[in-house]
């Protein structure tokens, strides 16, 4: 009976992986497999950090001795800039992009992600973008504005060359990973988990990236609109930060900290997460305090979009409003207890046993929780007046950010690199390179808490001696250099594992989660059948369902028609309500990330007018994207084993696309929020309002533009109900076209003709981008429409497969929906101008 | 100042104390921490510890950074000027010449800086007076500053704002309030020569 089983499963597993493997060579490049990528993703990180740890290691050697003539200004001004862009935007967002990407499918019990060529596009995205800004670096023309980039000092005034660019263009390209793992994280957590995983009993690690992929969402779009303005002011000369024509400096500030200050809690809620995860491993027990946890981190996402002015203490805000942001910032140490108290009841409630990882999690606890009472003191207005921009807070960022983020992910290095290797660690490296590590980490950093209290500002590239810094920067040297050896060893310690670690069976930590119910390292397609969770996620039995999903007893444990199959499931209750069928490995998002690449580089260069070519070129390839998706003839309700069916996605109500467009236009909504904060703010602070200029429309055109881009989405909803009843849907959709047509030329007639000139003030600018922005919208939405039509005409619609259709119809409610109210703002500005002129 | 700083420094090592205690019990002798429910743990160590902690600390905190701001005294503070560009710091007085690098003020009483730039954004610190206020472009910031007694106070850029950063350093000399007048007649001379 045993022997059939065996080697049933083993054809079941032959015949998987014919479907899903990659094969070596060239068809590596095309690879969309979340594993392969995942682990992509990490060894680039570990890249980046390499370069961000190289340049740390300069700065320290400059800084090791006053007077250090070693490098002088404009290169250490390069080293500190890159130093903390790789590390935030290069390093560490993709780091945790890896953990979930190889994780994520692993934990809840799929066989992939939601998106698997966007993963793929997201990854090529990053590699380029990233090394755009290295490239810059050795060319000796890197970003120099530090990590921040606050204008003026970025702008074209001040630093007139291509430094500034790079950084621009080359970070908001790698954003296209972020956001793209932000939806890919999003919609595969809320929709492809194993049947009967329901919200309450997922994995609190995929709660953590839930949390943290939807603060991804709201949280990146304020840097990529601050830095697509900043690029027009320095590209085209639109004064939205230049207060001579009614710009402001502080509006860089308040976009850039409403992303950076999210930002700091993106990087520590996965890495938390993985704490969360391990503790009750080794505890022996399930994490204590389950549902409270949840509470706290979804308190935390709140809270950290409260807080972003302790930022900006010190550009003369109002000590009252301070004060609010004050109490916000000390407010989030509470659900950051909360989950320091339920570690510790799990370890208390448990029988902690010791191994690598539950070192850097004692080494997490004492950095992070220092770094942690650092902060609730800088969150105190006139404490921060007196170390804002010192040596304190250099120390305070890394104890929370290293804390709270490098010392959880080398704990979940520990843990999960065996899954990877299918091999175990030795701990002969593993514990001294721990200690070195830790050693070096308190010695460089603490020191510099009594660096900053002696009043030594940062980003300067040298110091006079004799004013009581010497010793402390010296010895901050010093620990640098044991730090990077404790990293060398850890980077030997890896490679030894992958050679020489021991072989184990299965579930070497005794762990009660469901990727180490697969045999390790993973097969290409994660598991044979996809389980029935009864229970908690993190109170699972492994070996027992290992043994029986490799055996093809769970549900889509067969192949069919050669489809990458894997189940969606109703969000809340996990019971499964369609069959979704996976695109397999292609070129196409290897090509598309060429021709972004080439728009950006087009960009860089100021050939503008080239271009539009590679932009062109990419609107191409996307819809070549769907060449292979779609179905053409209704297959209705699919067997997947078990007793139970499902319909093939596209009959669907809700499938992973139609939910990735609207979380999508989430973040689009909260770009363009972004943008009327931006109008509103500069009407109220900025000096040098109101403008001499009025935009002077008139009525009749503004209306005649709201009146036909709702029109175009009151269309494509009609004919999406025409399409249900049987058919009638192509006429509407090109007339929904049609309508966009006219939207966009109105528009570009209102912009050429009503608008005063988009570079003599800010007014002018904002109304521009505010149009413009519709304009465009509107040309993806003809797009939209016309794609509808296309996929109509080759026979992918009909009543039951209506997803072309209802996709379109999010985009083009969402341009009417921003259409009108940009249209508004543009009726409403000029008289709020005229009754209140301006902050001064 | 100093009081809320070792108030933070004294109540931040007591806290990591504790929290390192709690860990090195539960992990030594856990039959001892787990008669404390779940409940009792993110209760007490998760909602009433830190919010009785943060109560008194924002509050606190608040009142004296109402002390700190410059509210308009019964007699106007003296109002010198400090205009910064790229890469020095030029101090204005209302009655007189400005000077570069060097700010004059009368020691034993409160001093309002009007803090500007004429580019980039920098930041007006003098580590010993006071705290520090951003010199932001299309705006005027004003910090109050004192010295208590006559003397030499360094003062830096704190606000990274190009190459020339680490050099913007500029003295703040405080002089005896009667000598005042005199001592800065004496620099303008000097300057002037």
């Amino acid at each position: 009976m045993s022997e059939m089983r065996k080697t049933d499963a083993v054809r079941l597993h032959r015949e998987l992986d014919e479907i899903w493997h990659t094969p070596r060579g060239l068809p590596q490049l095309a690879a969309v497999n979340h594993t392969i990528l995942g682990r992509r993703f990490i060894i680039a990180a570990f890249v980046f950090f390499s370069i961000g740890g190289i340049l740390s290691m300069l700065i320290r050697a400059q800084l090791a001795t006053p007077n250090t003539a070693f490098v002088g200004p404009e290169v250490y001004n390069q080293f500190f800039t890159m130093h903390g862009t790789v590390m935030m935007f290069l390093f560490a967002i993709p780091m945790f992009e890896g953990f979930a990407i190889y994780l994520l499918p692993k934990l809840l019990g799929a066989r992939d992600l939601a998106f698997p060529r966007l993963t793929a596009l997201g990854f090529y995205c990053y590699i380029f973008g990233g090394s755009i800004l290295i490239v810059a670096m050795l060319a000796g023309v890197a970003p120099d504005s530090g990590w921040f980039m606050y204008t003026p000092l970025s702008s074209s005034t001040y630093t007139p060359g291509i430094n500034s660019d790079v950084w621009l263009l080359g970070i908001t390209f790698v954003e296209i990973s972020a956001i793209s793992a932000a939806v890919e994280i999003t919609v595969t957590i809320l929709k492809m988990r194993a049947p009967g995983m329901s919200l309450d009993r997922m994995p609190i690690f995929a709660w953590y990236l839930l949390v943290t992929a939807g603060m991804m969402l709201i949280g990146f779009p304020p840097l990529i609109l601050g830095s697509i303005l900043l690029e027009l002011e320095r590209a085209f000369d639109l004064p939205f930060f230049d207060p001579t024509r009614g710009g402001d400096s502080l509006l860089w500030q308040h976009l850039f900290w409403l992303f950076g200050h999210p930002e700091v809690y993106i990087i520590f809620l996965p890495a938390a997460g993985a704490v969360s995860t391990i503790i009750p491993v080794f505890a022996q027990r399930e994490l204590m305090g389950y549902r409270a946890v949840i509470v706290a981190i979804i308190a935390v996402a709140f809270l950290s979009f409260g807080l972003w002015v302790h930022h900006m203490f010190t550009v003369g805000i109002p000590h009252l409003a301070l004060a609010f942001f004050s109490a916000a910032s000390a407010l989030v140490a509470i659900p950051t207890a909360v989950q320091i108290f339920a570690w510790l009841a799990t370890l208390a409630h448990g029988r902690p046993r010791f191994d690598v990882p539950m070192l850097y999690i004692f080494g997490f606890l004492f950095v992070f929780v220092l770094g942690g009472l650092t902060g609730v003191m800088l969150a105190m207005v006139p404490f921060n007046w007196q170390v804002h921009d010192s040596y304190f807070v250099v120390a305070h960022l890394h104890y929370v950010l290293v804390g709270g983020f490098v010392f959880p992910m080398l704990a979940a290095a520990y843990y999960w690199l065996p899954h990877v290797t299918g091999r175990l660690t030795m701990h002969k490296l593993s514990v001294p390179a721990f200690w070195l590590i830790f050693v070096g980490f308190n010695m460089t950093f603490f020191m510099m808490h009594l660096t900053g209290l002696r009043g030594m500002p940062r980003r300067v590239h040298t110091y006079p001696s004799g004013v009581g810094w010497d010793w402390l920067n010296l010895l901050s040297s010093i620990g640098g250099f044991i730090l990077t050896m404790g990293f060398a060893l850890i980077l030997i310690d890896v490679i030894l594992q992958f050679k020489f670690g021991k072989p184990y069976r299965r579930n070497p930590w005794g762990a009660r989660t469901l990727e180490w119910a697969q045999p390790n390292p993973p097969p290409s397609y994660n598991f044979a059948s996809l389980p029935l969770v009864d229970r908690r996620g993190d109170m699972l039995d492994p070996h027992e369902i290992g043994n029986d999903l490799a055996a093809g007893n769970g549900y889509l444990g067969f192949t069919r028609n050669g489809w990458q199959e894997t189940l969606g499931v109703d969000m809340t209750t996990g019971r499964p309500d369609q069959t979704i069928v996976l695109p397999n490995r292609t070129f196409l998002p290897l090509y598309t990330a060429i021709a972004i690449g080439l728009f950006v580089l087009c960009l860089l260069f100021k050939v503008y007018w080239l271009s539009l070519v590679p932009l062109a070129i990419t609107l191409v390839l996307c819809l070549a994207w769907t060449n292979v998706t779609g179905l053409r003839h209704d297959h209705g309700e699919l067997d997947i084993g078990n007793g139970l069916t499902a319909p093939p996605h596209y009959e669907a109500d809700g499938p992973p696309s139609w939910w990735g467009m609207v979380f999508l236009l989430a973040c689009n909504g909260t770009l363009y929020a972004s943008l009327i904060f931006a109008v509103f703010f500069l009407w109220l602070v900025a000096p040098g309002w109101p403008p001499a200029e009025l935009v002077a429309t008139g009525l009749v055109l503004p209306l005649m533009t709201a009146v036909a881009v709702s029109g175009a989405a009151v269309l494509s909803r009609m004919a999406v109900a025409a399409n249900a009843e049987g058919g009638g849907a192509l006429p509407l959709l090109l007339c929904a076209a049609g309508a966009h047509v006219v939207t966009v030329g109105l528009l570009l007639y209102l912009i050429e003709t009503a608008l005063p000139d988009p570079t003599s003030h800010a007014y002018a600018a904002t109304a521009f981008v505010t149009l413009a922005y519709t304009a465009l919208h509107s040309a993806l939405g003809m797009v939209f429409a016309l794609y509808g039509v296309w996929r109509i005409v080759n026979g992918f619609v009909s009543a039951r497969r209506s997803l072309d259709l209802r996709i379109g119809k999010l985009w083009h409610d969402y341009t009417a929906l921003t259409g009108v109210v940009g249209i508004a703002l543009i009726l409403v500005m000029p008289l709020i101008v005229a009754i209140q002129g301006g902050g001064q | 100042m100093a009081t809320l700083w070792w108030i933070m420094f004294w109540g931040a090592a007591a806290l990591f104390l504790m929290v390192g205690a709690l860990y090195a019990l539960a992990w030594w002798r856990p039959a001892t921490m787990a008669r404390f429910s779940v409940g009792q743990w993110l209760v007490g160590g998760g909602l009433v510890m830190p919010s009785v902690v943060l109560v008194g600390l924002v509050t606190s905190a608040f009142v004296l950074g109402e002390r700190l701001i410059p509210r308009p005294l019964e007699e106007p503070p003296l109002r010198v000027h400090a205009q910064a560009h790229q890469w020095d710091w030029r101090f204005g007085y209302d009655d007189s010449d400005a000077t570069t690098n060097e700010l004059h003020i009368p020691a034993g009483q409160p001093v309002d800086v009007v803090v500007t730039t004429q580019d980039v954004i920098h930041s007006f610190w003098v580590p010993r007076l006071a705290g520090k206020i951003d010199a932001i472009p299309g705006h005027e910031n004003v910090l109050r500053i004192e010295a208590d007694r006559p003397g030499s106070y360094r003062g830096v850029c704190a606000e990274f704002c190009g190459s020339g950063h680490t050099t913007m350093r500029f003295t703040v000399v405080a002089h005896a309030a009667e000598d005042y007048d005199n001592a800065r007649a004496t620099a303008f001379a000097e300057a002037a020569r």
